[in-house]
């Protein structure tokens, strides 16, 4: 089993294996600072991963060939009970949404609107998870089968029937690499539905913490988890998990609260890309402060705002530094004031009932984001972005003058989506 | 001398890569042994003038694309790991197929190390004990992969 002997002496063609060597070194460490800085390499990984794809087609073309005997082997007594089955779901979702169209109307009403707002998510696309190992360690990626050809942008939202699942980290033409909520490495902004506390989750194995809740807050098993709206990615009132369990003496802050996503994270072999309406009030807030290019000289100068508006405290996690202090003081706050006026935004909660969270019904919009209901002059138009973001200090007028709180191409995010740490 | 077999080294590569992303169950994924590793080290260690540090290299980008948090990262281990291949070749060789397991055992934990140096230096470190399994099922297979390895061009 041993080599073969050979004994030849090395130099006498080419570079050296050392000089050789310390080329590649360098190349490969010039790639990884390149890359460290967000965005520099986004053509570089394009590529590679348009390289990558045949690669990835032919090792998960055995199992969806096997899927697809599967399917079509499936005999006409499972059919038709699954038809039925569906047909029973369809009827229900139906009765739930009879009164959508009222209730959508009051709503206008209440918020002094002359029309009824059109749904948040604008259009969705239906993928496939393709069956690839991205990383045997981080079992929270998955490779799905839509890329910038079928219009897939970076930081878009995935959910399945049930929840959201996670958003798109790096997009080739023809897949996406989505991180799911449960990642150690992934944050996304929540809101407690049963009292409107705003604060982050993280992802922690195959469930989700609140590390930034203070220990005293008020949660118990069962409150669902719906998305705040804040961090640019998602919008505002999906549901994300439902606390499973409390323990408030854990040690590490991750685990004191344990949550279980909604979505069908190991199950789903469909998930679904959703754009959103940009001018919505519900539609992902991008607070101006983390869209501000890194190294900004005005950003850096401005002193932080000493008393921000009940909101402002939930800066999106985009530099995990800033984010967390100010996530943790904002819900300590709202989580010693008790009495409902204080609450962040449980205004329309109280009076127009929501759709049931659970219920699966994506496309349906969960009413609009409470604070700032825009006076009846501008009644047609939905309201401005920065009615619902509360400004973060004197200088949010120039920044959002410059269009990094609105950005121009509005489906296509410049900056890095803000639930992403890496 | 016999000339390099450069098709069998870019066609057992991607064969190797291909393992690397096939799916498997869980407990099995946990001991796969690292394949491309063990191609990139056979190829500098028999044919150390057929560019295995180059060979590394591109299989590092490669393995960045499909896995790597960071581009660079598998690339600078790998043609490290070949460097030190293609240095030792003649030392690795001459040793009986026992002591070879041996080397490339050390070899492999090299590599998960400095993997595990890149990862802490780019800020995620990943600290589960599992990620070194598969060093040992590796060191295992190493006869089994140069014998099929071996098959594909002339003797030497």
């Amino acid at each position: 089993m041993a080599f073969g002997v050979a004994n030849q002496s090395l130099p006498g063609r080419g570079p050296t294996p050392g000089l050789r060597f310390v080329a590649y070194a360098v190349l490969s460490i010039t790639l990884m600072f390149l890359d460290r800085r967000e965005g520099w390499m986004e053509q570089v990984r394009f590529g590679l991963q348009t390289a990558m794809y045949p690669l990835q087609m032919a090792v998960s073309s055995p199992g969806a060939a096997w899927g697809w005997v599967r399917e079509s082997a499936r005999t006409r007594e499972t059919l038709r009970s699954e038809n039925t089955e569906l047909r029973t779901r369809l009827r229900d979702l139906e009765l739930r949404t009879m009164r959508y169209e009222a209730v959508s109307q009051e709503n206008a009403q209440l918020r002094g609107l002359r029309t009824a707002l059109p749904p948040v998510a604008e259009k969705w696309l239906v993928a496939e998870i393709v069956h690839v190992e991205i990383d045997s360690l981080r079992p929270s990626r998955v490779l799905i089968n839509r890329g910038t050809s079928n219009g897939v942008f970076k930081g878009q939202a995935v959910m399945d029937d049930d929840g959201i699942l996670g958003q798109t980290k790096h997009v080739g033409p023809w897949s996406a690499e989505v991180i799911l909520i449960t990642d150690p490495a992934h944050e996304i902004p929540v809101q407690i539905e049963r009292t409107g506390v705003r604060t982050i989750a993280l992802g922690n194995e195959d469930s989700l913490g609140l590390p930034f809740l203070p220990a005293n807050a008020d949660i118990k098993a069962g409150d669902v988890l719906l998305t705040s709206g804040m961090g640019g990615v998602f919008p505002q009132g999906y549901p994300v998990a439902k606390v499973a369990s409390i323990n408030r003496e854990a040690v590490k802050a991750v685990e004191r609260v344990r949550a279980e996503p909604l979505a069908q994270i190991n199950r789903s072999r469909e998930v679904m890309l959703v754009w959103f309406r940009e001018a919505h009030p519900a539609a992902p807030v991008r607070n101006a402060e983390s869209d501000l290019p890194k190294g900004d000289p005005n950003a850096q100068a401005q002193p932080t705002p000493p008393k921000p508006k009940p909101a402002a405290g939930e800066a999106t996690p985009g530099t995990g530094t800033t984010a967390t202090p100010g996530a943790a003081a904002g819900t300590q706050r709202a989580g010693t004031a008790t009495p409902p006026a204080t609450r962040p935004s449980a205004g329309p909660r109280n009076t127009i009932p929501t759709p049931a969270p659970a219920s699966g019904n994506n496309a349906a919009p969960l009413p609009p984001r409470a604070s700032g209901a825009p006076p009846p002059g501008s009644a047609a138009s939905p309201p401005p972005r920065s009615n619902a973001t509360p400004a973060p200090g004197p200088a949010a007028a120039p920044r959002t003058g410059t269009g990094t709180a609105a950005p121009a191409t509005p489906s296509q995010p410049t900056t890095p989506p803000a639930g992403n740490r890496e | 001398m016999t000339r390099e077999p450069r098709g069998w080294m870019v066609f057992t590569s991607i064969v190797a890569l291909f393992l690397t992303v096939l799916p498997l169950p869980s407990w099995l994924d946990m001991v796969r042994p690292a394949f491309v590793v063990l191609t990139v080290l056979y190829f500098s260690v028999t044919w150390p003038r057929a560019g295995g540090i180059g060979l590394g290299f591109f299989c590092g980008v490669a393995l960045d694309a499909l896995e790597g948090p960071v581009i660079g990262e598998h690339a600078l281990v790998l043609s490290a790991l070949a460097f030190i291949g293609v240095w030792e070749h003649q030392r690795i060789r001459s040793k009986p197929a026992f002591q070879q397991s041996l080397i490339v055992f050390f070899a492999l934990a090299l590599y998960e190390f400095l993997l595990f140096v890149v990862d802490v230096w780019t800020g995620h470190p990943n600290t589960d004990v599992r990620r070194w399994l598969h060093i040992f099922t590796g060191a295992m297979i190493w006869p089994i992969a140069i014998a099929l390895l071996e098959r594909g061009h002339s003797p030497r």
